[in-house]
């Protein structure tokens, strides 16, 4: 089959692979109909994240029809499926408590010792994010092997389109889990750094939780006038001096929750931004903090901070002390995709929630590395990629 | 002050420091050990007179009982062993555990010395072992309808002292890891009815 493979910072290709193959009994193997490029693929493209190898395959975003299931699989053959990008065996002690992405069976034994030191604990297995993650082969492919079927992914009716239901895979409950943890009360406001896919969906959700206004802040001016549609203020931080608007937009009060939806690599001609790139430069899992360290000084006294955005090692210059003195609540971490797939379904099917608006760009597979190149490298324009497997490249010139 | 003054200053400075910091270390090495709750594996010592004691507990979502049978049950043990270990039976207390260590493969002939039906099973090397070692597995009842705390953990005298430690520590062939890793692969099997694997045979 075809699949998207990362061979190196800036070099992902499409390759021949042999096909995956059942090899656990709850395992399904889907046919790939629709896949994402992620914000959180091109941490990996810019080779940020350790514990990448050369020829694995990326992909967490996808959704296919079932091809061939395992006999503990409750799928069956023909089912259209969306498939959250964490990987959860529903049994263990987090996944009973709905904490689906803390899992602690799936990611494979030999595996979990790489995120044991750095975290204190192993992470869960996620589909194509490094061998921290398990190493399992991602969904920017023809077919990708699913396990726990039984568990993960959520069964669609035929007459949606792909495009609907796509991002329950990762950044529709990803902004929505978001918003939930900003807890945020009605008429709050609330102040979203980054206007990519899942600023953009914590955006939506947190207008559709009763925040009274949200302010979102970005320097692309196509991806602040996606904001501003969804019904976002907005703030271009290149215009205009971020603290100084937030503290007037909310009355000299502050936002009563923040989200951090940028991660690891922030942009923004700050000191402190400077200082990081250098130490991203040189030191394995060193984080660019910037949109947090913000975050964590534009907030209220009191207030809530929520980080959607992926982090992977450390920050320099953190302000514990804001945190601390000002009293403020943390949280953050991968998604509970499993807990939200149903009600999110149900919001899209009832026609509540769009997420079509985002899409910017279609491809075929073939052209999937020309994907990651733009949406990287032109950030403004393309703010979301499809990638089809099944539609044919485009005639070469 | 004259630059003989300052070296002199400078000497007995450092003098006085290294009395203070071998009577602290003097102190704090014949002391009484301080107790506490934490298990004695987890002692920043590891070293009990020659023998490396190592360990891990981890909580099962599972009966007492299916724990007890998969490490009774040679058969049922070897799936969640992995590749660097394996056991066979020969009568009934005589058991056999085959490791993949750096240097090659070495054979372990132990004894099960402590039987008791969902509580405890332990095995102790013969007397002309090629290594000295005593592995034991105790189940008790996690709090809050948790499931079982399976705690394991061996005292081994490793072959070449340090060095033989540190060789099969990075060759991954340590009892810690093998023991970490045995535990975890029990854990997925029995609340998963499998192992997980990306299929991909690599690893970090």
């Amino acid at each position: 089959m075809r699949a998207l493979t990362w061979h190196g910072k800036h070099d992902v290709r499409v390759e021949e692979v042999p096909d995956p193959r059942i090899l656990n009994p709850r395992d399904a193997i889907i046919e790939v109909t629709s896949t994402a490029i992620c914000g959180s693929d091109l941490h990996l493209y810019d080779a940020v994240i350790p514990g990448m190898q050369a020829g694995d395959i990326l992909g967490h975003e996808f959704m296919g029809r079932v091809v061939e299931t395992g006999p503990g699989s409750t799928l069956r053959v023909g089912q259209r499926v969306v498939v959250p990008f964490t990987i959860s065996c529903g049994a263990c002690f987090f996944c009973r408590k709905g904490q689906f992405s803390a899992c602690d069976n799936s990611n494979p034994v030999e595996t979990q010792a790489a995120t044991e030191p750095l975290y204190g604990h192993a992470m869960s297995g996620l589909f194509g994010y490094s061998h921290l993650t398990g190493g399992y082969p991602g969904g920017q492919a023809d077919y990708v092997r699913v396990p726990f079927s039984d568990v993960g992914p959520i069964v669609v009716p035929d007459g949606v389109a792909d495009e609907d239901v796509l991002f329950l895979s990762d950044i529709l409950p990803t902004g929505w889990m978001a918003a939930e943890n900003a807890q945020i009360e009605p008429g709050d406001s609330v102040a979203v750094w980054g206007c990519g896919p899942v600023g953009l969906f914590s955006v939506q959700a947190a207008l559709l939780m009763g925040a009274g206004q949200v302010i979102a802040i970005d320097h692309h001016p196509n991806r602040l006038a996606l904001a501003r549609d969804l019904g976002a203020k907005v703030i271009d931080y290149r215009h205009s001096h971020v603290l100084d608007a937030l503290m007037e937009l909310t009355g000299g009060i502050g936002p009563d929750a923040v989200i951090d939806a940028v991660g690891m690599e922030s942009h923004g001609f700050a000191p402190d931004n400077l200082l990081d790139s250098a130490r991203q430069k040189m030191l394995p899992g060193a984080d660019r903090a910037h949109a947090l360290r913000m975050a964590l000084l534009a907030v209220r006294k009191g207030g809530r901070v929520s980080i959607p955005g992926v982090y992977g090692g450390f920050a320099s210059q953190f302000p514990l002390g804001a945190l601390m003195q000002k009293g403020l609540q943390i949280r953050t971490g991968q998604t509970h995709v499993q807990g939200y797939t149903r009600p999110l379904l149900q919001r899209i099917l009832e026609g509540q929630i769009d997420t079509t608006f985002l899409i910017s760009h279609r491809l075929p597979l073939e052209d999937a590395a020309e994907g990651y190149r733009n949406f990287h490298g032109n950030q403004n324009e393309w703010t979301k990629v499809v990638l089809k497997p099944g539609q044919a490249p485009a005639p070469r010139r | 002050m004259t630059k003989r003054h300052a070296e002199l200053t400078v000497t007995a400075g450092a003098a006085a420091l290294t009395i203070a910091i071998g009577l602290w270390m003097w102190k704090r090495a014949a002391g009484p050990r301080r107790s506490d709750d934490a298990p004695g594996r987890t002692a920043r010592r590891r070293d009990f007179g020659g023998y490396q004691v190592v360990g891990r507990t981890v909580t099962i979502a599972a009966p007492r009982s299916r724990i007890y049978a998969q490490w009774r049950d040679p058969a049922l043990l070897n799936r969640i062993l992995g590749d660097a270990l394996a056991v066979r039976q020969d009568g009934t207390e005589g058991f056999g555990w085959t490791v993949a260590l750096p240097a090659g493969e070495v054979e372990i002939q132990t004894r099960l010395v402590e039987d008791r039906e969902d509580e405890a099973l332990a095995w102790r090397s013969v007397e002309d072992a090629e290594i000295e070692v005593e592995a034991k597995v105790q189940l008790r009842d996690a709090p809050a309808g948790r499931g079982t705390e399976v705690e394991a953990h061996v005292a081994w005298r490793p072959r070449w002292g340090a060095a033989g430690r540190w060789a099969a520590h990075l060759g991954g062939t340590d009892p810690e890891t093998l023991c970490s890793q045995a535990l975890k692969r029990l854990k997925m099997l029995l609340e998963t009815g499998e192992i997980a694997t990306s299929g991909q045979g690599r690893t970090l």
